[in-house]
């Protein structure tokens, strides 16, 4: 019964409208993340392309898709910034701000909780704690 | 610690240092210009050892699969075995033509003596007979007769000072590529276009808008060229009757410094752009030119709304 059940129960990303979804969301996200004051000046100087990029596999990620981030890989992509500053009230922001792109989009608030606790779980990686 | 095998000398690399960085440090004339990995006026082959992904960025498949690499950004990790790029990567061309388009813009046309297929819009690389290369991007249509470029004369540029001193009319010339990802592809022809470019950044602005009305582009589309000067404004008759004869083509002139130049607006071209278009949902964008300014173009379009996968654009790095 268990293995039935978890075959026909799609996927968050599923749920959420896989890989069109964050297609969709990328664009979003990242023009609230390059507007926040709270949080601009850590992408004043990035190349957009890559960035956006980099949106998407977060995003990928958030929504339960397939990537292949390590904690390894966020600990030490994120190192520069740490070394700026970057600390946890940045880290809720950018929590906030996934939130309100997913709302925007009219994704149900229980499918955000799990989006957002999938991002939270990075938390210590990206903070270097 | 890595060792470069290049016309049957051995150079170490130090840690960390390109394949580049070591044979230029050790007295190779390797060509070269943007140091970046975008320009690929240094590309090589490899002929044994293995490359490291990040060393092909930008190149063409059939090129990655030869072994073709870019070593301003290839630090390998093992010993490589590296060549000059063959023949069979580069078209020889003869200059037919050189005139003024400004004070310090040269128009430079090419006639090819082998096939060379592009897109309006993407650039190539010429490289002299002296082993000089620079990149440049094409301002000409693929079936137009010579291909041209817009070359800025740079105070002791060796390659626009050739063409501008020199005897360059009927020299031949090496092309390679053509690269970059910055043209106009078919389809979604109701989509509105702007195309913002600063200098010389005008010369793949002027192919693509050519080219989109030539295939039948139906939305509006918008050309905005800067410069820093009224003088620095070039093809600025051409322009204005090709938008007199397409009514769905504008062409705003921007300079930054002097006033009352009739139908120049005076500013910094991004604020201008920022100004006039504020509300970019669904559009298509081209930005080319300084570096600077290309970046900051492509944040504000993006803010305005443009999708991100929609602009497209090419920053110019100058080479003495």
């Amino acid at each position: 019964m268990h293995i039935m059940t978890s075959t026909i129960t799609p996927t968050l990303f599923e749920q959420l409208g896989g890989e069109a979804a964050v297609e969709a969301a990328v664009d979003k996200f990242y023009r609230k993340v390059l507007t926040d004051d709270r949080i601009s000046h850590f992408f004043e100087d990035v190349d957009m392309d890559r960035q956006r990029g980099k949106q998407k596999a977060f995003l990928t990620m958030a929504f339960g898709g397939p990537h292949s981030y390590s904690g390894k890989d966020m600990r030490a992509g994120h190192a520069r910034l740490v070394a700026m500053g970057l600390n946890d009230s940045h880290f809720d922001a950018v929590v906030e701000l996934l939130g309100a792109t997913l709302k925007e989009m009219g994704v149900a608030d229980d499918l955000i909780g799990q989006v957002a606790a999938i991002a939270e779980s990075t938390r210590p990686d990206v903070l270097g704690k | 610690m890595a060792t470069i095998h290049h016309g049957g000398q051995k150079y170490e690399l130090q840690p960390g240092e390109s394949v580049l960085d070591g044979l230029l440090r050790n007295g190779v004339a390797a060509a070269h210009a943007c140091k970046s990995g975008s320009c690929g006026s240094c590309m090589m082959r490899v002929l044994e050892g293995e490359l490291p992904s990040s060393s092909q960025p930008g190149l063409k498949d059939s090129w990655k699969a030869q072994g073709y690499f870019l070593p301003c950004v290839c630090v390998p990790n093992g010993d490589l075995t590296a060549c000059e790029v063959g023949s069979d990567a580069r078209v020889p061309a003869r200059v037919t033509s050189v005139d003024y388009l400004s004070a310090d813009v040269l128009r430079v046309g090419l006639r090819c003596e082998a096939p060379f297929e592009f897109q309006a819009g993407q650039y190539l690389t010429v490289i002299s007979q002296k082993g000089l290369a620079r990149s440049y991007s094409i301002a000409s249509l693929p079936d137009e007769s010579s291909i041209e470029l817009h070359v800025r004369l740079i105070p002791n540029g060796r390659m626009s000072g050739w063409l501008s001193k020199g005897s360059p009319l009927g020299a031949q010339v090496q092309l390679q590529g053509p690269s970059g990802e910055c043209f106009y592809v078919p389809g979604r022809s109701e989509q509105a276009m702007l195309l913002v470019g600063t200098g010389t950044g005008l010369a793949p602005l002027y192919g693509i808008v050519r080219e989109a009305l030539r295939s039948g582009h139906s939305g509006d589309i918008h050309l905005v060229h800067g410069a820093l000067r009224p003088a620095g404004l070039y093809l600025r008759a051409e322009l204005a009757a090709l938008a007199a004869a397409y009514p769905k083509l504008s062409y705003t002139p921007v300079v930054l410094n002097g006033e009352g130049e009739s139908g120049v607006v005076t500013g910094s071209i991004d604020a201008v752009v920022a100004e006039k278009f504020s509300s970019l949902a669904g559009w298509r964008g081209f930005v080319c030119g300084d570096p600077g300014i290309v970046r900051s173009l492509k944040k504000k379009l993006f803010l305005a709304g443009m999708p991100m996968r929609d602009i497209y654009s090419d920053a110019f790095l100058p080479s003495a």
